[in-house]
């Protein structure tokens, strides 16, 4: 098959299979460069185990074609064990292969002073430290980047939420992203594609088109009552 | 008085890599594992005494055997953890008593240091510097792996390669860890040392450091102890380790 050089992910027949249960199944789908898709499902869709094939942990059959050369930053939905280790954020950034870029610089773009660098990692709120992740995922200059369920809305006093961060990244650095999440208000205003999962394909396409009422029946199963969000 | 300079050359890599180590393990709640596997190590404990061997090398081949069995069970059941010590340890026990001496028992459950040669405290250092080295090197990369898997993975890190790495140190620590204090106390001596060091520190520098160093320091003092009062070695440094957990609680944060 001959690869259009627009397409940053081609994936097909993609199943997994985890302990004897199908988790997801008979996937086909590409991401184009600059492209923003959300992928939408319930829960135990297969999301974030999608995610994990895509990464290459998790054993899959199929074919998942990534663009030569392309780097994949990843935000994980939580990282329950790293309260556990006394880590500061530069530690935390030490850990990459190349060391830190500049790490108040990655910082500053996620909207955190520099003197965050030497508090510990288990000082900070779930929306700092999402957004520390954020920043620990850019700090490798990436063109692809997954993110899986960013925590929507918590921030507080008129700073900007994690939405507005992406979508600021996105226009700034072009980057190309796949993110997972429950938030109907999210795909509208970010992706100009939206995957829909259960673990198969339910539908994929430009949100607006595509999440009919219909379609989200299909996929969660039951009436969703969807009101677009309308942003000044 | 020189093979009690021999035990404390010993005490101060084993008990050092220990500490060091055990910061890796306590980071994903894996510090128990060594317990099991040092149980494991008794009949071959047992084994080395009978045959006069060194303690480590009888342990080692039976610690391996502990690595692979974790390493399928975890892959091919869901047992919990809990299930798989009661059963590693209760046979690794049993086995060990149907061999063992009774005279040479409290040598195998609490160790004894002080009979260390210039063999096996060579063995013991050079075993110790190839732990240290190898975890500076491949530290952030094993750190980052026991955080998130799919974090490494998208720094390219080979996971599977790291985590084989990690669970063979776990081995050679263990059975570098019986000679000092015995086949019951060695989850003691790589589960106390960080778990002291992260009371009092802020980075992952002196977390490192300080689990090392308390490792180390705690096994001079314990053995020092042992010289002084005729007790085992082997309690005396895991009670020191306790005692400066004790004392960093204050400053837990």
């Amino acid at each position: 098959m001959a690869q259009d050089d627009e397409q940053v992910l081609q994936v097909s027949d993609l199943n997994v299979t985890l302990e004897g249960q199908a988790v997801l199944e008979n996937l086909t789908f590409t991401v184009r460069q600059g492209e923003v898709m959300t992928i939408l499902g319930p829960n135990g869709a297969g999301k974030t185990m999608l995610l994990r094939a895509l990464l290459g942990t998790l054993p899959y059959e199929g074919r998942i074609l990534w663009k030569k050369g392309m780097r994949i930053g990843y935000v994980p939905q939580r990282l329950p064990y790293i309260k556990n280790i006394p880590l500061s954020v530069t530690d935390f950034f030490a850990l990459r292969r190349n060391g830190g870029a500049d790490v108040d610089e990655m910082l500053h773009a996620v909207g955190l002073g520099a003197e965050a660098g030497k508090k510990r990692i288990s000082d900070f709120s779930s929306g700092q430290f999402q957004r520390i992740l954020i920043a620990w995922a850019l700090a490798k200059d990436p063109d692809v980047l997954l993110f899986d369920e960013p925590t929507t809305g918590i921030d507080i006093g008129g700073e900007e939420t994690v939405y507005g961060l992406l979508a600021r990244l996105q226009r700034e650095r072009n980057l190309t992203m796949l993110i997972v999440t429950h938030d109907l208000a999210v795909v509208h205003r970010l992706s100009s594609m939206v995957l829909c999962l259960n673990r198969q394909l339910v539908c994929t396409g430009p949100p607006l088109g595509t999440l009919t009422p219909e379609n989200l029946r299909r996929l969660y199963g039951t009436e969703v009552k969807f009101y677009e969000h309308k942003h000044g | 008085m020189g093979t009690f300079l021999l035990s404390l050359i010993s005490g101060i890599f084993i008990g050092g890599a220990a500490g060091y180590l055990g910061t890796l393990m306590l980071s994903r709640r894996m510090a128990l594992v060594a317990g099991p596997l040092g149980h494991l190590t008794l009949p071959g404990i047992a084994l080395a005494l009978i045959w006069g061997l060194d303690v480590s090398v009888g342990a080692f081949p039976f610690v391996i055997l502990g690595v692979v069995l974790i390493w399928l069970l975890e892959m091919k059941t869901k047992l919990p953890m809990e299930a798989l010590t009661a059963l590693v340890f209760a046979s690794g026990v049993a086995i060990a008593f149907l061999l063992l001496p009774m005279e040479q028992a409290e040598t195998a459950l609490v160790g004894d240091i002080s009979k260390v040669d210039l063999h096996g405290t060579a063995l013991s250092v050079i075993a110790s510097l190839a732990i240290i080295v190898t975890l500076m090197r491949a530290y952030p990369r094993m750190i980052l792996g026991n955080i998130s898997e799919e974090l490494a993975a998208a720094e390219g890190i080979n996971v599977r390669r790291y985590n084989f790495l990690y669970l063979f140190l776990i081995a050679v620590i263990v059975a570098l860890g019986v000679k000092m204090v015995g086949g019951l106390l060695t989850a003691a001596l790589v589960a106390i040392p960080p778990s002291a060091a992260r009371n009092v520190s802020t980075n992952l520098k002196q977390y490192a450091l300080g689990a090392t160093a308390i490792g180390a320091g705690s096994a001079v003092v314990g053995i020092v102890m042992s010289q002084i009062t005729g007790f085992p070695a082997g309690p005396l440094v895991i009670l020191v380790s306790a005692a400066i957990f004790l004392l960093t609680m204050p400053f837990a944060r």
